[in-house]
């Protein structure tokens, strides 16, 4: 039985994936800021077969309980096997270039709070030898575009910590998965036009599940944004900076 | 914002209409700075007419809502949030040995356009209508009041919610009992029969002894042949599940609209002959997975766009068993002479159980439901056509799948429109309302 903590666990992606966890039997523990939605998700995934599941409410950017919550987490779980972080806001690019306090604010729920989140982390897996860390980062963080680089900026800064932690723990055994997701139909981008390139919350989760259980490193879900990035990445900056991306 | 993407099932009319998403049932509904604008509830998109669309409005999806919050699996009572979709109920309560009690032919509904739409399945002669099988839901308002209604509790609120369109509030969540089964697998019996006084024959005797029954019919069959087809009836199996039954999996999708309809009279006949003739012999039994038995399209994701971008018109009537055989003779025989044949066409005998809802669409008789390709005016005017017959023998066109029907025959056809007034949310509309309602 997987011993499994989701930091985030309301949003979309993370509640479809807790459900694929609780189908598998995992025991859970969640941690989201309200409590009223902690309990409608926890009651959902006792019924779909969780062994068991506990949660916690904390607002990530309560930087001094982190320490505390995570043990807390491991000491219901009775262990920690696989931890996912997935808490996020969408930030209003335009705003944020009129504020450089919510240009700091979203930067710091986004980037910092993860950073946090993950040195914590990071260190039980080391010593533990083995582990699973899983993190959602983005697309966006691939390449800075004017349309959202207070977001991009925040990802790039997390997937650039995460590559880093790889090369630190595989040595010691703990698998450090950055997941990259493109569009997904989710509340954060609720006020979007959807085309043909969005995905749905519960196909985006089934991908990430399958490349936990192939302890990949990187994950683009779906798989074809690795090639659309794969090209945005190559445009030379000289072309890259005239185009409205 | 417009959306593209929340449409009806069949692609017509396509309409404008903001989406907004409630994801919690604890939300309070989500009409800030809406301008007093109407909404109406969105499912899963799988009405086929306007019933779920609200041009010029908003329209809130609520497939968000999909939470289970409670299952008693003693006696098959399941609580769940009202965009829990049938397929994801079904692959939570069949390994433990419950079914649903009523399901359509698509396992892509959620409960709450299932409670809206009143809808039936095979099983309506012995089981009637989902429901009949809901114990309570909640209903949210746009008043933000909460009610629990249940046949005891605001039932006159049960009464106008289940079939109700959606028009009477949000349904937040439902409580819904199941049937016990003791596998996956259908006992299945598939006869072919040549006319349709053979039908009628084979359906009176098999209602009795089969749980589930339909008929495919190839419409294009003319003379003594009108109405043959392929009677299909099955029970619950009672072997347990000892062995793997080949369970088909959702791979097929149509990945793109074709500019135009891929169903025209030559596929259709071809389609029709082969389907007719595809066992060799006129008796088959045999043991299948209950997915291809209730949802044999439903393997062909996205089927609806081999109609192409203009869309195609369902057609479902309901006649009385007074002169249900004369009439549906009739009926088939102006869809046969039109040569608009339908590629899936299903027939059925409703059963005398009466459902809880104003608005239900099923009454004691058969039934019978058509696709057609949007070709403007020439489906029209067969449409219409249909609807003459089904009008004159006191029948009714069912609103869950139509896009067309004069507001003079809904009016008719549904006495009871007005008491739902009463009942239908100040805020909430649909573009097949203000339609049917509107002066004639």
């Amino acid at each position: 039985m997987r011993k499994t903590l989701i930091i985030g666990a309301t949003s979309a992606i993370a509640q479809d994936l807790a459900k694929l966890f609780a189908e598998a039997g995992d025991a859970i523990c969640l941690v989201a800021r309200s409590d009223n939605k902690l309990k409608i998700l926890a009651d959902d995934l006792q019924l779909r077969g969780a062994s068991s599941v506990a949660m916690q409410s904390m607002d990530v950017l309560e930087y001094e309980r982190h320490q505390s919550v995570i043990d807390s987490a491991v000491e219901a779980l009775g262990g920690l096997d696989l931890v996912v972080i997935a808490h996020g806001t969408l930030p209003d690019q335009v705003a944020c270039q009129d504020s450089p306090d919510l240009t700091k604010k979203e930067f710091e729920v986004n980037a910092l709070t993860t950073i946090s989140l993950l040195t914590n982390l990071a260190n039980y897996f080391e010593a533990q030898q083995r582990g699973s860390i899983v993190v959602i980062s983005s697309v966006a963080g691939d390449r800075g575009r004017q349309s959202n680089y207070v977001y991009g900026a925040a990802k790039g800064a997390v997937t650039i910590f995460l590559q880093g932690l790889r090369n630190r723990l595989t040595k010691s055994g703990v698998n450090v998965l950055t997941v990259k997701p493109g569009f997904v139909d989710t509340p954060m981008t609720a006020d979007f036009p959807k085309g043909a390139l969005w995905a749905s919350s519960e196909k985006v989760a089934q991908d990430i599940n399958k490349a936990i259980d192939r302890q990949k490193s990187i994950a683009y879900v779906p798989w074809f944004w690795r090639y659309i990035m794969l090209i945005i990445k190559s445009i030379p900056e000289m072309v890259f900076k005239k185009l409205s991306l | 914002m417009t959306n593209r993407s929340y449409q009806s099932w069949a692609g017509y009319p396509v309409v404008e209409h903001e989406a907004r998403k409630m994801n919690w049932q604890t939300d309070s509904l989500p009409l800030e700075g809406s301008d007093g604008k109407s909404f109406l509830p969105y499912g899963n998109g799988r009405s086929y007419g306007d019933v779920c669309l609200n041009d010029g409005g908003i329209v809130v999806d609520c497939r968000g809502l999909n939470h289970f919050i409670e299952f008693d699996s003693e006696n098959g009572i399941l609580r769940c949030e009202a965009g829990v979709t049938l397929q994801e109920i079904l692959h939570f309560t069949v390994p433990k040995g419950w079914f649903l009690s009523v399901t359509p032919g698509t396992q892509f509904v959620t409960v709450g356009g299932a409670i809206a739409n009143d809808v039936h399945g095979k099983n309506h002669h012995k089981a009637g209508t989902f429901g009949q099988h809901v114990n309570c839901f909640e209903l949210l308002r746009s008043d933000g009041s909460r009610r629990l209604c249940s046949a005891e509790e605001n039932a006159e609120w049960y009464q106008a919610t289940i079939g109700g369109l959606g028009l009477t509030g949000v349904i937040t969540w439902a409580e819904i009992r199941l049937r016990p089964v003791k596998s996956a697998l259908i006992d299945q019996e598939v006869i072919r029969y040549s006319n349709l006084a053979e039908f009628f024959e084979i359906a009176k005797a098999s209602d009795q002894d089969y749980e589930h029954t339909v008929a495919w019919i190839d419409c294009l069959a003319q003379g003594d042949q009108l109405g043959r087809g392929l009677f299909i009836r099955g029970n619950y199996s009672d072997t347990v599940q000892n062995r793997a039954v080949r369970q088909p999996k959702l791979n097929l999708t149509v990945p793109l609209e074709p500019p135009f309809t891929l169903i025209n009279s030559m596929t259709l006949k071809m389609f029709n002959t082969v389907y007719y003739n595809k066992q060799r012999k006129d008796q088959v039994k045999s043991q299948v997975h209950y997915k291809p038995f209730f949802y044999p399209l439903d393997a062909i994701y996205q089927w609806n766009r081999i109609y192409g971008s203009k869309g195609f018109f369902q057609y479902q009537c309901a006649l009385p068993v007074e002169h249900m055989e004369d009439a549906m003779g009739e009926i088939l025989q102006r869809i046969s002479k039109a040569g608009l044949g339908s590629f899936l066409t299903v027939l059925k005998l409703f059963g005398d159980k009466p459902s809880p809802g104003l608005l239900s669409f099923p009454m004691p008789g058969a039934t019978l439901a058509l696709d057609f390709p949007n070709y403007g005016q020439k489906t029209l005017d067969l449409l219409n056509q249909l609807d003459e017959v089904t009008r004159s023998v006191g029948g009714r066109v069912n609103p869950s799948k139509d896009a067309r029907m004069s507001s003079e025959d809904f009016q008719h056809h549904f006495a009871n429109w007005r008491k739902m007034e009463d009942y239908i949310d100040p805020r909430i509309s649909s573009s097949f309302w203000r339609r049917v309602t509107a002066e004639s």
